[in-house]
């Protein structure tokens, strides 16, 4: 098992005939993820990579049953775009997109209330349920299957985490990225809970930034909901005030979102918290041995 | 992006936002030009990206169009150090020459977007004139939010709330509904990010208007609003970072000696944090980004080596998409290229590690190759 997307998930790319549609379609493909078809506008009837292309979503849904969506289209479209996809009623909608406009997300974050669309983004490497479906811009080959979970806000930060995983022999159940903007549409709780109520899911990893207080609600998400072990990272403990660090969303503003309460937060919660990087993949270990996990966890080779 | 207060007040005033009369001066015959138009008497105000600039004596009453003379002459050129500044201050180019203003009393109006709700939020406070933050601490009860509905935008009944609840006189709540709707209507307009009223006053002769005024806007959506980008002020930018976004590279200037390069945003902060574990301190946040072709490694070399602080480059690069050894060969290519002649510690992972590593071993370049970001940060931190 796993959350969110696994082998039976139909996707669609959006914005299929772009460059970086089209290269992450193909690896999508090599996976083993079922690319059911790309939309397009002014483009459908061509094919893709053997997949067909369409001028809209509902037609694509309609033609390929597809029941989620990957968003590759520039920024100035993507908030267009994800609503086309909550129109069509697709379960899941992934925006890999960087750079959309905050505003245009508080359009959208109000366009989705009262439908059941799951948007997971914008600005994040997307989701992996390793061995079964890979939508996103995550390298598949560091995943094995397995039984951790990951969610984060940072994409390279999540491929180190589960790089760190997989040559200790810990698979992981599904790889999430919620994303770097200040307003996106799945939060750390809103995944946790999936990892708490996912039957294959022994533990998780919850990798954090500065910037907001959703790593303090998610560990407060954690001391009071959570049965299973949860360890963190949050990255920025030397970000300057003011500044945005790359990810819109990263920056400390008014003394707020800085990483040493994050991770105050987070420690009097019961989440233990790597004091490195470097040291994502050991502490969790350690975790699991302490909590009688780790054979369960370990790959048998 | 930030702009100046005048540039701020001459946005809100579009939108009928009301504010002082006043206008820019880059020179001291200017000022006083400017002062005349006003009567002769007026307020000298130093005009920087920074706020706390009336503490640091940045803002001048003068009576006079002599007094005006003296405070543009002082202040231009001048070397403010404030709060927000930094210990090493900015230098004052342009100052704003406006009418002064009889205060009765001082407000706060801020909007900013909530992250939590994914909204756009307007606070207000009658603690006006004191830093929000400062309030928030040790008084929250005295700053009032509405939350605002994109589909409706600021609704009166919400600007009247705030009105009564910060005590703005009965017979001006109109006036002040009016200003809050045009500075919603700005706000969204032009696509802020934070927009700050502090302090809003209300004058003797019962108007109500901006006696100061910040604007801060979305870096993401300024591609379409070309007449925001055209009130960038560059000489208020580190020149590192603006020649660094002119490649698509996401550069921030900081105090220490370790330069540092990154794939990643998270990754970039995350390899900063360690460097600062093991005892050094990082010179730069440096995310090269996604695609990180020779052109933009290069790019980030010169960037990172143009500050003379820098003792020693981290190269810290987790290849997923990005192979390491198309990655390793813009490495070599940079180091080459510019004639890097300070320790450089590379560390990769990733796609085609071993065929980047080898690459950089047989490069006969003088690189330290690492196996993890902490075995890449005790090299580092040992060398410089």
């Amino acid at each position: 098992m796993s959350i969110l997307v696994n082998k039976n998930t139909r996707v669609i790319t959006q914005g299929i005939t772009g460059s970086q549609g089209l290269f992450h379609t193909k690896q999508a493909i090599e996976y083993g993820t079922q690319m059911v078809g790309g939309v397009t506008p002014g483009k459908g009837g061509s094919t893709v990579e053997g997949i067909p292309v369409f001028n809209t979503v509902i037609e694509a849904v309609r033609e390929t049953g597809a029941n989620a969506s990957v968003i590759y289209v520039p920024p100035a479209f993507a908030a267009d775009a994800i609503m086309e996809a909550v129109d069509a009623e697709l379960d899941l909608v992934i925006c890999i997109t960087e750079g959309i406009p905050v505003l245009d997300m508080v359009k959208v974050k109000r366009f989705m209330e009262g439908r059941h669309t799951r948007l997971i983004g914008p600005n994040c490497p997307g989701v992996i349920t390793p061995g079964e479906c890979k939508i996103g811009i995550m390298p598949g080959y560091i995943h094995t299957p397995g039984k951790v979970g990951v969610v984060s806000r940072s994409g390279t930060l999540t491929y180190e985490a589960v790089y760190q995983l997989t040559v200790r022999d810990i698979g992981q159940s599904t790889a999430v990225g919620i994303g770097g903007d200040p307003v996106n549409g799945t939060n750390f709780i809103d995944v946790l809970k999936m990892f708490e109520a996912d039957p294959d899911t022994e533990a998780v990893i919850m990798i954090g930034e500065i910037g907001g207080t959703a790593e303090e609600q998610a560990a407060e998400f954690v001391r009071d909901h959570m049965t299973k072990p949860v360890v963190g990272f949050i990255a920025g403990a030397t970000a300057p005030p003011g500044r945005r660090m790359g990810h819109a969303g990263a920056i400390i503003s008014g003394g707020s979102g800085t990483a040493e309460s994050k991770i105050k937060t987070m420690e009097s919660c019961g989440i233990r918290v790597a004091p490195t990087p470097s040291e994502m993949g050991s502490t969790l270990y350690s975790v699991l041995e302490e909590k009688g996990l780790l054979e369960r966890c370990k790959i048998k080779r | 992006m930030n702009i100046h207060e005048y540039q701020a007040k001459a946005v809100l005033a579009k939108y009928g936002v009301a504010v002082p009369q006043g206008s820019v001066a880059f020179t001291v015959e200017e000022a006083v030009e400017a002062a005349k138009a006003l009567g002769g008497k007026a307020v000298v105000k130093a005009q920087i990206h920074a706020g706390g600039r009336g503490k640091a004596g940045g803002v001048k009453l003068a009576k006079s169009l002599d007094e005006v003379k003296a405070h543009a002459s002082e202040l231009l050129g001048k070397v403010l150090v404030t709060h927000q500044t930094g210990p090493t201050g900015k230098v004052v180019k342009r100052l704003l020459i406006e009418q002064l203003t009889d205060i009765k009393k001082e407000y706060y109006i801020g909007v900013v977007l909530d992250r939590a709700s994914g909204r756009v939020v307007m606070m207000a406070s009658a603690e006006g004139g004191m830093e929000i933050e400062e309030v928030a601490a040790k008084t929250p009860e005295k700053i009032f939010r509405e939350t605002v509905d994109p589909a409706t935008g600021l609704n009166p009944y919400q600007a009247r709330n705030l009105a009564f609840s910060i005590g703005i006189p009965n017979e001006l709540v109109n006036k002040a509904v009016k200003f809050m709707t045009a500075l919603y209507h700005a706000f969204v307009d032009k696509d802020c990010s934070i927009a700050e009223i502090n302090p809003l006053v209300e004058t003797g002769d019962g108007q109500i208007m901006a006696l100061d005024a910040k604007l801060n806007f979305d870096d993401n959506a300024l591609y379409r609003h070309p007449e925001i980008q055209e009130l960038r002020d560059l000489d208020e930018e580190d020149p590192k970072e603006t020649e660094a976004s002119k490649f698509g590279l996401s550069y921030i200037a900081l105090d220490g000696n370790i330069g540092c390069m990154v794939n990643g945003a998270g990754l970039a902060m995350a390899t900063m944090d360690t460097i600062k574990y093991y005892g050094g301190e990082p010179a730069n946040f440096l995310d090269v980004g996604g695609g990180a072709s020779e052109e933009k490694v290069t790019e980030a070399f010169k960037i990172i080596l143009s500050d003379s602080k820098v003792k020693g480059i981290l190269v810290n690069i987790f290849g997923g998409i990005m192979k390491c050894d198309i990655i390793a060969n813009g490495v070599v290519a940079a180091a080459r290229q510019i004639g890097l002649d300070k320790p450089l510690v590379v560390r990769l992972e990733g796609t085609n590690v071993e065929l980047g590593k080898k690459i950089l071993n047989e490069s006969g370049l003088n690189i330290v190759a690492a196996d993890s970001l902490a075995d890449a940060a005790q090299k580092m931190v040992a060398l410089v």
